[in-house]
């Protein structure tokens, strides 16, 4: 790597730790703890069932014996990336879920606050 | 609490999006009007905040799971109109991202986990902490009551919206088009999962992180500076009245 573009990145580093350094106690804290929460964020695998109202079409056809046909024709309707918070594949148990779950867990962590800041950095002009 | 594509018929989920659309709207005057920019930050946390909180799935006897949602200690930090917006941020992504929550049903769950949950925990807060000081365990308990409450009628409130749909949405059979179950099955299970068991986990993060932060810089607090001059004035005007 260019010793340049090395020093460079290297500034650009420092500077957001400079940036955070700056922030207020409390906001340092409440980032750490939701540092913390993504860290453990597999415990949310522990749980496995389906949440009421949550079924895909094969468990309601086992739960009530057919699958309603308005149901049939909005399931599916769109297909996300990371569908169920987990990277393509089959994945049947907690271990192989786990880096789908952190992917995810630091996917929408930042697109979730990118959006939020984006909004507030657009909408938001007082400064008193 | 995420309603998928499928359980909701076309006259709910429209109804839901109508209504969501004045509330996203005055949501967004809300917050230019009474956020400063030096708050920016604390709206893009929320929004990371909700979205991980939702990762943490607790399980239920008899095989279903659920989560906390942490919109009412949004709204008790940010204001609820803040926290319509900082949810609405988390539900989208997790809608258009991770699948979880329909496109059709987005309206309904930005209703229900975006607007019941913060304005129900932050007027159960506001009613409960009364005129106590910042850092007194009443003011802590209120929070936590708020987060409470504020998830357990959300749920029963999403649960109404997929009870409605045999009688709404069927066939000229009576079979149903899109969620089977009635309101005497959908109603009781969102409450008792709910009130059971989730509303516990929202009540202790929305307790703790409100502790916290009321104790260590209550001034992020969005509306704590007009409270104090609110109270302090009619500490004054009781001071007066005897003379």
């Amino acid at each position: 790597m260019p010793t340049g573009e090395w020093l460079q990145r290297e500034a650009s580093k420092m500077d957001i730790m400079g940036k955070f350094n700056k922030l207020d106690k409390t906001f340092k804290v409440l980032v750490i703890a939701l540092i913390v929460l993504m860290v453990c964020v597999p415990v949310g695998l522990i749980a496995s069932g389906t949440a009421f109202g949550e079924w895909g079409p094969d468990e309601l056809q086992q739960a009530v014996g057919y699958v309603p046909t308005g149901f049939q024709q909005l399931t599916g309707l769109w297909s996300a990336p990371l569908d169920g918070y987990d990277l393509p594949g089959n994945h049947p148990d907690i271990p192989t879920q786990t880096p789908g779950y952190y992917v995810s867990a630091i996917v929408g962590v930042l697109v979730a606050a990118a959006i939020a800041y984006g909004i507030g950095k657009v909408i938001i002009k007082r400064n008193d | 609490m995420h309603i998928p594509d499928g359980y909701l018929g076309p006259t709910t989920f429209i109804t839901m999006y109508l209504i969501m659309i004045p509330i996203w709207l005055y949501a967004g005057y809300w917050v230019q009007k009474n956020l400063r920019t030096r708050q920016v930050p604390y709206l893009a946390l929320a929004a990371a905040f909700s979205f991980v909180i939702m990762m943490f799935n607790v399980p239920v006897p008899g095989g279903s799971s659920g989560h906390a949602v942490g919109s009412a200690l949004v709204a008790i930090i940010l204001g609820p109109w803040a926290a319509v917006v900082t949810t609405s941020c988390a539900l989208l992504i997790q809608c258009l991202i991770f699948g979880d929550g329909g496109i059709t049903a987005f309206g309904a769950n930005c209703f229900n986990m975006g607007t019941v949950i913060p304005f129900v925990g932050y007027f159960l807060y506001k009613l409960i902490a009364g005129k106590s000081s910042i850092d007194s365990y009443r003011r802590i308990a209120a929070a936590a009551i708020g987060g409470y409450f504020g998830l357990g009628i959300a749920a029963g409130v999403a649960g109404f919206e997929m009870g409605i749909q045999p009688i709404l949405e069927h066939t000229a059979a009576g079979v149903p088009l899109y969620m089977p179950y009635g309101l005497n099955v959908t109603v009781p299970a969102m409450l008792i999962d709910h009130f059971g068991f989730f509303c516990w986990v929202e009540l202790i993060v929305t307790g703790l992180a409100f502790a916290y932060i009321a104790r260590n810089s209550p001034d992020v607090i969005f509306n704590y500076k007009s409270e104090i001059e609110q109270y302090s004035k009619t500490d004054a005007n009781r001071g007066v009245a005897p003379a």
